[in-house]
C-alpha cells in the first residue's frame, strides 16, 4: 500500500436480498484529498460508506486502512471509529438539548462522572483551531445548523480520525453556510485528513473535491481527476451514457402536442418536500419530468397530486381555481396518480385483481354507494381485456401477479376513474421491455384521447419517445424546459449538468 | 456570514431551556407564597413552610421519579401504585413481625420498600427499554398490577382480622416502636417558631425525617442528573434518542436505568409516607399521586417530549401545586374540595401553553405554536 493511501477498499460486494447493491466495487483515499463519491440515488453510495463504517457487513472484499496492519475488521460503528472512521451524517446526529462541549465528549470516555470544566476548556480549544464560531457553553440548538454540522465535524476529528466521512453535509445548508463548511473542508484537508464527501450537488463537488469516484448501480464506473472530467461527462457517467453513442430509437407513435385548453396550472405551488415551482398542462399534452434520481421529480408531482403535505401556491382546474391539499381532492378534480413505489403506494397485496381495479372508482364514489358485484366484475374485464393483463382470473390475489402486470392493474384502476389528467411515476420500473412498449403505447393512446399525462421516467429514451415537452430538474428546481427539436439526450443532459447553457 | 461568525467569547450564555423554565416556576412560587403570606391566614408563620414540606415529602420524591423519566423521554404513572403497595405491604409486615430491635425494624422495611420499588423498575425498565413497548401502557399495567396487589393483601388482612375475632377491622397500623421514633424525631428550630396565643408557651418549627429524606433525595437526584455521566447520558437520550446512540451512548441500558431509579424513589416515598401517617388506608394512600407528580415535574419545567428538565424546578413545582391546594383550603370564602381540583388543573394547562409559549418564541425550543398564534418576528 502506498504512503499517502490513507483508505484502500478492494473488491467489495454487498448483497440485499433481490439487488447486488455493490458489486466488485474499489475505492482508495489518499492523506490530505476531499474525494467526492458520485451517482444517482440506489448506485450504492451509501451502502458503501455503510460496509465503511461498520452498518452493514461486507460479503467479501478487503479494507485497509493506514497504521493497521492486515486487513480492517470493522464490524460496528464503534470499531469504524476506533481505527479513525468518522462519519457526519446528513441529518445532524447531535443532542441539541445538550451543550456544544457536552455533545463533543458525551459517550466517548469511561467513568462516573461528568467534568464540565475539563470539557468546556478542551472543547473551548478544538472550536478555536478550526475556527467554528461556537461558544462550549452554548445550547446547541441555539447554533445555526451549519454551526451544529461544525460541531460534529469537531466532534469527529477530535477523536483523532484519518478517515472523515461527510455524507450529504450541505443539504440543509444555505449558500453562506455551505461555504463555511468549504473553508472547515480545505481545513483539515490541509492537516492531512482524508476526506470522502458525498453529495448531489455537481457544482459543490466541482468547488471542493481532487478526486471523483464514480458508481453505478452498485458498480464501479471509474475513477476521476476532477480536471479531468466536465460536468457534462460527470452526469453522462452517472446516469450510464455515453455522450458520443446516442442513438434515437425508433417512436413508439406520434407524439401528442394537445390542445390549446389548459387543464391544470399551479403557480407557486410547493409542499413539505418540495420547492415552489410553476406548472401548467394542455389537453391532450404529454409532458415529463426528468432529471437524476434525487432531483425532486417525483416530489414535484406529489405536491400536484397533493400526496405530500401542500404548503403553499394557487392551482387552477380547467381555469377555475381549486384547493388540491389531499390525494381525494386531486381525484375530485379528475386527477389521478400512477405512484413511484408500486409495492408500498400502490397495491394492497392481498386484495383481488379485481378490488385492486375498483379502488380508486369506489372511493370517488364514496363507500356509502356500492356498486353490485355485476359493475365491478365487468368493469374488471374491461380492463383486463383492454390492457390485456394476464392473470388467471379476477379473484386472483394481486401479489401472485408479476410486476409488469401489477402496474397495469394499477393503470386501469386509474383509467376507470376516467381522469383528465394522469400523473405516471415510474410506470415502467422493474418491468419487461415488451410491457415497457404497451405502456407507452398506452400513454400515447391515453394522449389521442384527449386526456393529459404526465410521464415520468427513469430511462429517458422513453420520456423522449412519449414526452411532447420536458421539464428538467436538478436539485430541487426546475432548471430548464425542452419541447420539440431540443428533445435529445444530449440536450437534456446539458441542461442536468450546467443549468441549461 | 457575519452574522454567523459573530461569536463575542465574553458573552454571558443565554439560559438553556432548562434553566429558563425551572426559574420562571420558582417566580411563580414566590408569588404565589407572598400572595398566600399576605391573604391567608396561617402561612405568615414559618412553620408552614416546613409543613407543607413535611405532608408532601412523598409527593417530592415521586415528582424526582417522574423527573428522571420524563426526561429520558418516557413516563412513569405506577408510582402512586407502588406507594400504595409499598405502604400496604410494609404496615402488614410489621403488624405480623415483631421485630424487637427498633433500628433492625426500620431497615427492614426500608429495604423491603426500595425492594417492592426496584422490582417494579426492574420489569417496567425491561420492558420499556429492552422490548421497547409504549411506557405508557407498561407503567399503566405496572400501575393497576400493584394497586391490585395491594387490595389483596387488604382483603386478605381484613379475613386474618376477623379470624382472630376483631371487632372492627381497621386498616393496618404501624405500631413498630422504631417508626413511633422516627415520626417523633424532628428537627426542632425553635427561632421559626412562634409562641402560642393559648397557653404562652413556644411551639417550635419542626422539620420531620420525612422531608430531611425528600430534601436528601431533591440533591441527590439534582448532582446525578448534572454531575454524571449517567445523568447526562438521560438527557441526551430525551433530547434525540438516534442522536443519543450514534454518539455511543447506550440507549436502551439508559432508559431501562431511568425506570430503575424511578421505581426504586417510589418505594422509598412509600416509606416516607409511613413515617408520616402510620396507616395504610387502601382508600387514600398513593391514590393520584403520580397525577401530581406528573404535574409537579410539568409546573417545574419538565417536558414531556424529554431531555428538557430539572429536578430543582420539580421541587418548587411540588410546592406551588400543594401551596395552592393549601390556600384553597385555609381560604374561608371557597371550601368546597373540588375547586382544589380544578385550580391544579388549570395551573397545569397554564403551565403547559406558558412553556410552549416561552419555547416557541425562543425560536427553536421543540414545540412549536402555529402560524396564527406567532405573534413578533415571523421568520422565513
Amino acid at each position: 500500500m502506498p504512503n499517502e493511501t490513507v483508505l484502500e477498499m478492494r473488491g467489495i460486494c454487498k448483497q440485499f436480498p433481490g439487488t447486488k447493491a455493490l458489486n466488485n466495487v474499489d475505492f482508495t483515499l489518499r492523506k490530505g484529498e476531499i474525494h467526492a463519491l458520485m451517482g444517482e440515488n440506489g448506485a450504492g453510495k451509501s451502502t458503501l460508506i455503510k460496509v465503511l463504517t461498520g452498518v452493514y457487513e461486507k460479503d467479501s472484499g478487503s479494507i485497509r486502512i493506514d497504521g493497521v496492519a492486515g486487513e480492517a475488521q470493522i464490524h460496528s460503528p464503534q470499531d469504524a471509529q476506533n481505527i479513525g472512521i468518522s462519519t457526519v451524517y446528513q441529518e445532524i446526529t447531535l443532542c441539541p438539548n445538550l451543550t456544544v462541549a457536552e455533545n463533543m465528549f458525551i459517550g466517548r470516555d469511561r467513568g462516573v462522572g461528568v467534568r464540565w470544566k475539563e470539557y468546556e476548556k478542551r472543547a473551548g480549544e478544538i472550536l478555536n483551531n478550526l475556527g467554528i464560531p461556537a461558544r462550549p457553553k452554548q445550547e446547541l440548538s441555539r447554533c445555526s445548523l451549519a454551526v451544529q454540522q461544525m460541531v460534529a465535524i469537531a466532534r469527529a476529528v477530535d477523536m483523532n480520525c484519518k478517515v472523515l466521512i461527510l455524507d450529504e453535509p450541505t443539504s440543509s445548508l444555505d449558500e453562506k453556510e455551505v461555504q463555511m463548511l468549504f473553508e472547515l473542508m480545505r481545513d483539515l484537508k490541509n492537516r492531512g485528513v482524508g476526506i470522502v464527501f458525498v453529495t448531489h450537488f455537481l457544482e459543490q463537488v466541482y468547488a471542493v473535491s481532487d478526486r471523483i469516484t464514480v458508481l453505478r448501480n452498485g458498480e464501479l464506473v471509474g475513477e476521476y481527476l476532477v480536471e479531468d472530467l466536465p460536468q457534462v461527462e460527470l452526469v453522462a457517467r452517472m446516469m450510464g451514457k455515453d455522450l458520443d453513442d446516442m442513438v434515437d430509437l425508433e417512436a413508439v407513435g406520434e407524439k401528442s402536442q394537445g390542445s390549446d385548453e389548459i387543464v391544470y396550472e399551479a403557480t407557486g405551488l410547493a409542499s413539505t418536500e418540495c420547492k415552489p415551482f410553476d406548472f401548467r398542462i394542455r389537453r391532450g399534452e404529454v409532458n415529463g419530468f426528468t432529471g437524476l434520481l434525487g432531483s425532486g421529480r417525483s416530489e414535484s408531482v406529489r405536491a400536484i397530486f397533493g400526496a405530500d403535505r401542500v404548503t403553499g401556491g394557487t392551482v387552477k382546474v380547467k381555469g377555475l381555481r381549486k384547493t388540491v391539499t389531499n390525494p381525494h381532492k386531486a381525484m375530485k378534480q379528475g386527477i389521478g396518480y400512477l405512484p413511484e413505489d408500486r409495492k408500498r403506494d400502490g397495491i394492497i397485496a392481498d386484495l383481488s385483481v379485481r378490488d385492486n381495479i375498483i379502488l380508486a372508482l369506489q372511493v370517488m364514489k364514496g363507500f356509502f354507494h356500492p356498486m353490485t358485484k355485476a359493475q365491478m366484475k365487468s368493469f374488471a374485464d374491461e380492463y383486463i381485456n383492454a390492457l390485456q393483463i394476464k392473470t388467471a382470473s379476477q379473484d386472483t390475489p394481486i401479489k401472485s401477479l408479476s410486476g409488469g402486470n401489477q402496474q397495469k392493474v394499477i393503470l386501469a384502476r386509474w383509467l376507470l376513474t376516467h381522469p383528465d389528467y394522469l400523473i405516471l411515476d415510474e410506470p415502467t420500473r422493474g418491468i419487461d421491455v415488451g410491457t415497457k412498449l404497451e405502456i407507452q403505447r398506452l400513454v400515447l393512446k391515453l394522449a389521442e384521447e384527449n386526456m393529459s399525462v404526465t410521464f415520468i421516467s427513469s430511462e429517458i429514451e422513453e420520456m423522449l419517445r412519449t414526452c411532447s415537452r420536458l421539464i428538467v430538474m436538478r436539485d430541487r428546481n426546475i432548471v430548464g424546459e425542452l419541447t420539440g427539436e431540443d428533445l435529445t439526450q444530449a440536450k437534456v443532459m446539458k441542461t442536468i449538468a450546467g443549468g441549461g447553457q | 456570514m457575519s452574522q454567523i461568525l459573530e461569536a463575542p467569547r465574553k458573552k454571558r450564555e443565554k439560559m438553556t431551556n432548562t434553566m429558563l423554565l425551572m426559574t420562571i416556576s420558582i417566580v411563580i412560587f414566590i408569588a404565589l407564597y407572598i400572595y398566600a403570606v399576605l391573604n391567608i391566614q396561617g402561612f405568615d408563620k414559618p412553620e408552614m413552610f416546613l409543613n407543607l414540606i413535611n405532608e408532601n415529602a412523598p409527593i417530592i420524591i415521586i415528582a424526582c421519579s417522574l423527573t428522571i423519566v420524563m426526561i429520558g423521554g418516557g413516563i412513569d404513572i405506577s408510582v402512586g401504585g407502588v406507594i400504595m403497595l409499598t405502604v400496604m405491604s410494609c404496615a402488614r409486615f410489621l403488624n405480623e413481625n415483631q421485630i424487637a430491635d427498633q433500628t433492625l425494624g426500620v431497615i427492614v422495611t426500608l429495604l423491603l420498600a426500595l425492594g417492592i420499588g426496584l422490582a417494579f423498575g426492574l420489569l417496567q425498565g425491561s420492558l420499556v427499554s429492552y422490548l421497547e413497548i409504549q411506557p405508557f401502557i407498561v407503567t399503566l399495567a405496572g400501575m393497576v398490577l400493584a394497586k391490585g396487589v395491594a387490595s389483596m393483601l387488604f382483603e386478605d388482612w381484613k379475613v386474618l382480622q376477623k379470624a382472630q375475632g376483631a371487632r372492627n377491622i381497621t386498616n393496618p397500623k404501624v405500631l413498630h416502636e422504631g417508626f413511633k421514633a422516627l415520626k417523633n424525631l424532628k428537627i426542632e428550630i425553635p427561632w421559626l417558631g412562634y409562641i402560642s396565643p393559648n397557653n404562652g408557651k413556644l411551639i417550635p418549627a419542626k422539620i420531620e425525617i420525612g422531608a430531611v429524606i425528600a430534601v436528601v433525595v431533591v440533591i441527590c437526584v439534582f448532582l446525578m442528573l448534572r454531575y454524571t455521566k449517567k445523568g447526562r447520558h438521560i438527557y441526551a437520550v430525551g433530547g434525540n434518542q438516534q442522536s443519543a446512540m450514534m454518539l455511543g451512548i447506550n440507549v436502551k441500558r439508559t432508559r431501562f436505568f431511568s425506570y430503575i431509579m424511578s421505581g426504586m424513589l417510589a418505594g422509598l416515598a412509600g416509606f416516607a409516607y409511613l413515617i408520616h401517617d402510620a396507616s395504610a388506608n387502601i382508600t387514600s394512600v398513593g391514590v393520584r399521586y403520580e397525577m401530581d407528580a406528573i404535574a409537579s415535574s410539568i409546573i417545574g419545567g419538565t417536558l414531556l417530549t424529554g431531555g428538557v428538565g430539572n429536578v430543582i424546578g420539580s421541587f418548587f413545582g411540588t410546592m406551588i401545586l400543594v401551596t395552592l391546594k393549601k390556600v384553597i383550603k385555609l381560604d374561608p370564602a371557597i371550601k368546597v374540595s373540588y375547586i382544589q381540583e380544578m385550580a391544579s388543573g388549570a395551573m397545569l394547562g397554564l403551565f403547559i401553553v406558558l412553556q410552549s409559549i416561552v419555547l416557541s418564541t425562543r425560536g427553536k425550543g421543540k414545540m412549536r405554536l402555529p402560524e396564527w398564534l406567532k405573534f413578533g418576528k415571523r421568520t422565513t
